[in-house]
């Protein structure tokens, strides 16, 4: 019966520890992640619009600190002295809770990400992973979908024409991508190595089975499917090319356009949350978790477990980087462009993944024919959607005269 | 009293407030929320049943995806606060009490029966978790054809639908 209190150990990982060993370690490792996700957001802020300026040749805050690295401090300073204003048009538990619900998902999908392989302190191997939970993916999924809660509450609550078209906008668009995001996983899934009895949807287990060499990680098998992946957690973050749930030009600010002071903040901190934590995710899934060459096994217990947090805190911040990146090198969809490409070209791609990893892998047993296989099926099934959209092309109805006000436009 | 108890009693009890909840707010957003608290309790009680399967898929399934559907709906139509009176359930009143009276007995009825085999029960140690890799091969091998079933209908509602958006004829795009 003692099972039940830390079966999120004993079951998913082979390792068994002590009960207050677990809990003193546990209430430690919760600590340290969750502050880490705030002070990760606030460089987030800081990198965002340093890096932003740099891409737009100027420069960006550089006053508050070194190189305006407090910035962030001075932003958060201000968002809570700013006055919390409630419009009176609101529905107002909802108004005030709307925030939360978006910002509590972002934060516990963190919990069976693993952050590294295993420290060794006072004789006990401790897994870097709040809990490794035999549904790990499972669990992130649910709690992904979660997030659109505070988005569709969020817009609805304010009782304003613009947050609510955000919020209708990007409900449908998350719904719409999650289904990608779901499919594009189940490949790598499928070629996870597991013991008889472990779980292939533990993160922990689809990070260590890619540790072997350079040509396990997942990004190499499931070529297509990452791309898939990526893209469809770019539309779930709404960040650009896919943030038509807060286009400036038509929504003025999408759901939030009624929030301010700390309610503002927190909207803004669970979209920067979303992205660290997603980007961490597609670390673990595609791009080798806390393996690079085998530099995680240099050193002792303690320090291979420190390098192997290294190794995937560089990754997740290069990750973030192109995050950052994309949103100054593309321009923003049009809404049935969006709709058109997560339905007509992802989710084909993500599909194709699962049904040729599967074939392929039980007739052949080579990951490379597999990865090779991916990429020619995605290839074909893209040429093949691509033309049937051409085909069935309807001719563009001409352009009606300009007139008036649009003549001049 | 151990964990597995206290845990039970906080989503049992959560569950319950939550159904009630669903039935006496007045606004349907509000009601709509009732009803995804009371899916994760339930989510909670599959956890603590060994089923971690079903209970992600519960909250995937019905709190992630089916109630952002309702809520949409909702917000959609923008339904406005109900009144007991005007709607169809006022009206239904006789036949909701008559029901909800069978069911209260079925639960009482099996609560009863629960009761009396709780003794042997509980001599039993709780089962193993259940993994996926068992769900999925009982899926494919002994409940091939329910599932494959389940799936075609599921296709047919698809079908369906498409067939009553594209009603009009292909030049409507």
């Amino acid at each position: 019966m003692e099972r039940a209190y830390y079966f999120a150990f004993v079951e998913g990982d082979f390792v068994v520890l002590p009960l207050h060993v677990l809990i003193i370690s546990s209430i430690v490792k919760i600590l340290i992640i969750a502050h880490l996700l705030i002070i990760g957001v606030m460089a987030m802020i800081w990198s965002e619009r340093r890096v932003s300026g740099w891409m737009q040749d100027r420069l960006g805050p550089n006053r508050v600190g070194f190189q305006g690295i407090l910035q962030p401090i001075a932003d958060g300073i201000k968002f809570l002295f700013k006055e919390d204003l409630i419009p009176n048009h609101v529905d107002k538990p909802l108004y005030v809770l709307a925030p939360a619900m978006l910002l509590v998902p972002a934060m516990i999908t963190i919990a069976v990400v693993p952050f590294g392989s295993s420290l060794t302190i006072f004789g006990h191997e401790i897994p870097l992973q709040i809990a490794d939970i035999s549904i790990g993916i499972l669990y992130i999924l649910a709690i992904t979908s979660l997030g659109v809660y505070g988005v569709v509450l969020g817009a609805w609550a304010s009782n304003n024409k613009y947050s609510l078209l955000g919020g209708l906008r990007s409900s449908a668009q998350m719904i719409s991508y999650e289904l990608t995001l779901g499919l594009a996983i189940i490949g790598v899934l499928m070629l996870t190595v597991v013991e008889p009895g472990e779980s292939a949807l533990s993160l922990r287990k689809i990070a260590e089975s890619q540790g072997k060499a350079l040509w396990n990680w997942n990004f190499l098998i499931h070529f297509p499917a990452f791309l898939a992946f990526t893209t469809a957690m770019f539309a779930e973050t709404n960040r650009l090319p896919f943030d038509l749930a807060e286009a400036e030009q038509e929504l003025v600010a999408g759901y939030h356009t009624e929030y301010s002071s700390m309610k503002f903040a927190l909207f803004f901190m669970a979209e920067y949350m979303n992205m660290i934590v997603g980007s961490a995710v597609t670390v673990t899934l595609f791009l080798g978790g806390w393996h690079f060459f085998g530099l995680e096994n240099v050193g002792g217990p303690v320090w291979s477990g420190l390098i192997s947090f290294g190794i995937i805190f560089v990754k997740t911040a290069i990750f973030l980087f192109v995050f950052i990146w994309v949103r100054w090198t593309l321009p923003r969809f049009r809404y049935d462009q969006l709709m058109n490409f997560g339905w007509k070209f992802l989710l084909p791609v993500a599909l194709t993944s699962i049904v040729v990893t599967g074939i392929l892998w039980v007739t052949t047993q080579s990951r490379l024919l597999v990865g090779i296989g991916n990429v020619v099926a995605a290839f074909i099934v893209v040429s093949i959607v691509a033309g049937l959209l051409v085909m069935n092309k309807t001719p563009e109805p001409a352009t009606p005269e300009l007139s008036g006000l649009d003549a001049i436009e | 009293m151990n964990a597995e108890q206290i845990l039970f009693i906080v989503f049992g009890g959560i569950s319950l407030v939550g159904a009630v909840s669903v039935i006496s707010f007045r606004h349907p957003i509000y009601s709509a929320l009732a009803l995804i608290v009371t899916f994760f309790a339930q989510a909670g009680l599959f956890v603590l049943l060994g089923a971690h399967f079903v209970a992600a898929a519960q909250v995937i399934v019905y709190a992630g995806a089916i109630m952002v559907l309702f809520l949409f709906v909702i917000m959609l139509l923008n339904l406005g606060t109900l009144s007991a009176s005007g709607s169809i359930v006022g009206k239904l009143k006789g036949v909701a009490i008559v029901l909800g009276l069978l069911l209260a007995a079925e639960g009482i009825y099996i609560a009863v029966n629960a009761l009396n085999e709780t003794a042997v029960a509980s001599a039993q140690p709780t089962a193993a978790p259940v993994t996926t890799y068992q769900i999925g091969e009982l899926l494919f091998s002994k409940y091939l054809l329910p599932f494959e079933v389940t799936s075609l209908i599921l296709l047919a509602a698809l079908i369906g639908v498409i067939v009553l958006v594209k009603r009009d004829g292909p030049d409507t795009d």
